[in-house]
């Protein structure tokens, strides 16, 4: 119950911002932290919660991204539309990769992911319609009423999605399902032979994971104006998507959300005042040092610090 | 495709493939027989690379810099190796697991931006005698750089391959990969050998970096690519097999090319990613899988 | 007499190694069977094969009249092929009554919404299991916090939460003290009385003999002896097998 009036409280500040916020800069920076909770905690369901590293993101969001922008440019869809396909899409992706892979060991899912990547943005560098290698420029409809600037809009909607993701990976973590999916983690044969359908549960979290990887990319093409496949298919969304649940805290849906809020902040202070290359560095010492010093991330410490304080 | 095409494509794909071949060995080691997770050994190889790049300044040849490498990689490797079996082999289960490879990442991430900020983003190439220069067949020209790396390959893939059929320690390290309860029981000790195991695959790592500066330019992000040549390599190969490993580097190598040349380089990325889907979805034990 | 668990001419290999070599056995109904042979005879791999952990290269294994071959293992055990482990495979991020609500909430209380009564009322069932197998005090300890003996008695408590009517225990007593497996042998034959058919595969061989009715010997992946307890004893190529020529 409490997780709902947190969620509520959030989207009342997130609306009540637009209307009493005027410098845009706070939206374009908070629809940018909040696309990374989005891709964090889906990229926690299954990396997390059931042990499977993606190192694809960018194949899953860029997806989504072109799915919202393809369908925008035939059809001129509304927002919602291109949301529903995006996520679909990124779903279909997700047990596609999921039924080739998921039956081997992680590392070879990992690796997948790497290619499906690659394929991915292959793909899209050779496609005309969508823009090729030189990309798409997109003419944004005017915002939906309530909405004076589109930007406000799209900070109201990722808002929306952030809470759903979290919710969602809420739901699952406390849910019969999630303790199937780690009890795969912990022991996959022995939750095998406990009677977990292992391969179909590793297909759920990777379906959903990706679903919701894609509805964070939906929203691009509009943010931008514009797509085209180097920036869409991106190493930095590999990157956030996985080191801000491993410093975060794996464990719980509240951990990606710390990472994602920790680093998007990092990110935007030292790529302004050092150098983008300087932030990657950043994440990627701390993450070397999480996993190896604070396996448990960022809540695990402050669990710690607390049941230490205890009489 | 014509004839004469085809023929220049496939001579080129053999002499990449070999390279490629030589190259993915240390990580048919490190990840084939040892089981690591080492989706960093294509950074390592390019940090190898401009290793090559900052003595041959000095004046020395890119090869025998590349020999030189070996010695101080062989020993990078063994640290690596042992922070990894302390910090999260030794722990075991599927969460050292997830750690392991998200370690490997962190490190290929820290590598590739070390460079970015030691070198710039700018590609860095070398010289030599034999680079710029072409040998000419028939019709064909071929650059006498791939001819060079492909000797070299040639050589460090079979010094490799002898190493580990005919010397103690190379055969206890294949033992150590087939049944490790039974070498402890021998008296050996496995972490010891897997440690020197590393050690040889990051040495081999070095001098493919410096093959790799010869063959072409190099940049940081150079290793991306590499993680899909060098891991499709291995996975194709079957995990551990050493002739497994060239004969899939050949295949790798001649596709390559043939995609280059029909298709243009637009498509050329997706071939070793593809191949390795493919792979892992219809054969994942590969060509030679024990 | 219609077997339980009927294993026909399994065979199982791995590269050039033959782990399986044609492998038969009929087991009936609620029946005590033991299963010895020497380190790396195949008793684990012929178990892996009946619980679905590993697929059979030829031959069938046929439960309860149905052939399960091809079902993978978690499909098995719904059937009610149970197994505990020879390396004691806790889910280690779990409390040792977390361990138990996993078979429970995908074997026995299997449905798609879980309530608060559902859920309470598999908790009841797990807390059952670990007082009639003496973990109940450790309910809430981590298990990765857990002794030896401890360890074996959950991974039994473990299959024992999918409801087995074939439980397969593996190696339950291997290095513990001859009170400790007492215990353990108390509580297989507390198993046993309820109707449970129970499969031993054990090194030790008072608990192998106390406990079966008929007892196979596997060697090198053949059966070479079959029989009553004091029968495969005496057998010479038994002692064989085990002490070498």
């Amino acid at each position: 119950m409490r997780f709902w009036i947190a969620a509520g409280f959030a989207l009342a500040l997130a609306a009540a911002a637009t209307v009493m916020l005027k410098n845009e800069y706070y939206f374009f920076a908070g629809y940018t932290v909040l696309m990374f909770v989005v891709l964090a905690t889906a990229w926690n369901i299954l990396g997390g919660y059931a042990g499977y590293v993606n190192f694809g993101t960018p194949a899953f969001f860029g997806l989504g991204a072109y799915s919202a922008a393809v369908l925008f440019k035939a059809t001129a869809a509304p927002l919602a539309l291109q949301l529903l396909l995006a996520a679909t899409m990124s779903g279909l992706l997700g047990f596609a990769a999921g039924m080739l892979t998921l039956r081997l060991r992680g590392i070879f899912f990992a690796i997948a992911t790497i290619a499906l990547t690659v394929i991915m943005e292959t793909l899209f560098i050779n496609w005309r319609y969508a823009g090729g290698a030189t990309g798409l420029q997109l003419l944004r409809p005017p915002p939906t009423v309530p909405f004076e600037s589109y930007i406000k809009m799209l900070f109201v909607l990722m808002a929306l999605l952030a809470v759903a993701a979290v919710a969602i990976a809420r739901y699952i973590e406390r849910s019969w399902i999630g303790r199937g999916l780690r009890a795969i983690r912990d022991s996959e044969e022995a939750a095998e032979c406990s009677g977990v359908p292992t391969l179909r549960l590793k297909l759920f979290a990777c379906t959903v994971s990706g679903a919701l990887m894609g509805a964070a990319g939906a929203t691009m093409p509009m943010y931008l104006s514009f797509i085209e496949p180097a920036s869409t298919f991106n190493l930095n969304y590999a990157i956030g998507a996985l080191a801000s649940p491993m410093i975060g805290g794996t464990a719980s849906y509240l951990g990606p959300v710390i990472g994602a809020i920790l680093l998007s902040t990092i990110q935007q202070v030292v790529t302004v005042t050092i150098s983008g290359e300087m932030n990657v560095m950043i994440v990627g010492v701390m993450l070397v040092v999480f996993v190896v010093a604070a396996p448990e991330g960022i809540l695990g410490l402050f669990r710690k610090f607390v049941s230490s304080r205890k009489p | 495709m014509p004839l004469d095409l085809l023929l220049e494509a496939v001579i080129f794909g053999v002499l990449l493939g070999c390279f490629y071949a030589a190259v993915s060995m240390g990580l048919s080691v490190s990840f084939g027989l040892l089981d690591v997770p080492h989706v960093a050994h294509p950074a390592i190889m390019v940090f190898g690379a401009y290793c090559t790049f900052l003595l041959t300044r000095y004046g020395l040849d890119p090869i025998v810099t590349g020999v030189l490498l070996m010695p101080p990689f062989f020993l990078l490797g063994m640290a690596v190796y042992r922070f990894y079996y302390e910090a999260f082999e030794k722990r075991g289960g599927k969460e050292a697991g997830v750690r392991g490879i998200a370690f490997f990442f962190g490190l290929a991430l820290v590598i590739e931006v070390g460079l970015i900020l030691g070198f710039g983003v700018d590609q860095r190439m070398v010289e030599a005698a034999y680079i710029g220069n072409s040998l000419s067949i028939g019709d064909m020209r071929i650059p006498l750089r791939f001819l060079v790396a492909f000797g070299v390959a040639l050589v460090l893939m079979s010094a490799l391959m002898l190493y580990l059929s005919k010397t103690f320690t190379g055969r206890a390290i294949k033992a150590v990969a087939q049944d490790e309860p039974a070498l402890r029981l021998m008296g050996a000790n496995p972490v010891r050998i897997k440690q020197w195991a590393f050690g040889i695959a990051t040495a081999v790592a070095a001098l493919s970096g410096a093959l790799l500066i010869i063959i072409g330019p190099v940049e940081p992000g150079l290793d991306r690519v590499y993680i899909g040549r060098t891991f499709s390599v291995v996975v194709l190969a079957g995990l551990g097999s050493m002739t497994g490993t060239l004969a899939a580097g050949l295949i790798l190598g001649i596709s390559e090319s043939i995609v280059l040349m029909q298709f243009g380089a637009s498509w050329a990325p997706a071939v070793s990613f593809g191949l390795l889907l493919i792979v892992l979805g219809f054969r994942p034990q590969g060509l030679f899988g024990r | 007499m219609n077997p339980f668990l009927e294993i026909k001419q399994v065979s199982k290999s791995f590269g050039g190694f033959t782990a399986l070599d044609s492998v038969s056995i009929a087991i009936a109904s609620g029946e005590r069977f033991g299963l010895i042979g020497p380190n790396g005879s195949g008793k684990t791999t012929l178990i892996n094969c009946v619980s679905g952990s590993l697929r059979n290269d030829s031959g069938s294994i046929v439960f309860d009249g149905e052939d399960v071959s091809r079902l993978p293992a978690y499909q098995r055990t719904r059937r009610g092929i149970a197994r505990s482990f020879q390396i004691p495979r806790p889910f280690a991020s779990m409390s040792v009554l977390e361990n138990l609500m996993v078979p429970l909430e995908y074997v026995a209380h299997r449905g798609l919404v879980v309530t608060k009564r559902t859920e309470a009322g598999a908790e009841e069932e797990a807390m059952q299991i670990l007082r009639d197998i003496g973990l109940a005090d450790k309910a809430a300890t981590p298990s990765n916090r857990l002794s030896q003996v401890e360890l074996r008695k959950l991974e039994l408590a473990r299959a024992l939460a999918a409801r087995p009517r074939l439980l397969i225990s593996d190696e339950a007593m291997a290095g513990l003290s001859s009170n400790e497996i007492s215990e353990v042998l108390e509580i297989l034959f507390k198993l046993s009385a309820t109707g449970i058919t129970i499969v031993m595969i054990e090194h030790i061989m008072q608990a192998v003999m106390k406990f079966s009715q008929r007892v196979v010997c596997l060697d090198a992946g053949k059966i070479i002896c079959e029989g009553a307890p004091d029968v495969i004893v005496a057998n010479p190529d038994v002692q064989r097998a085990y002490l070498g020529a």
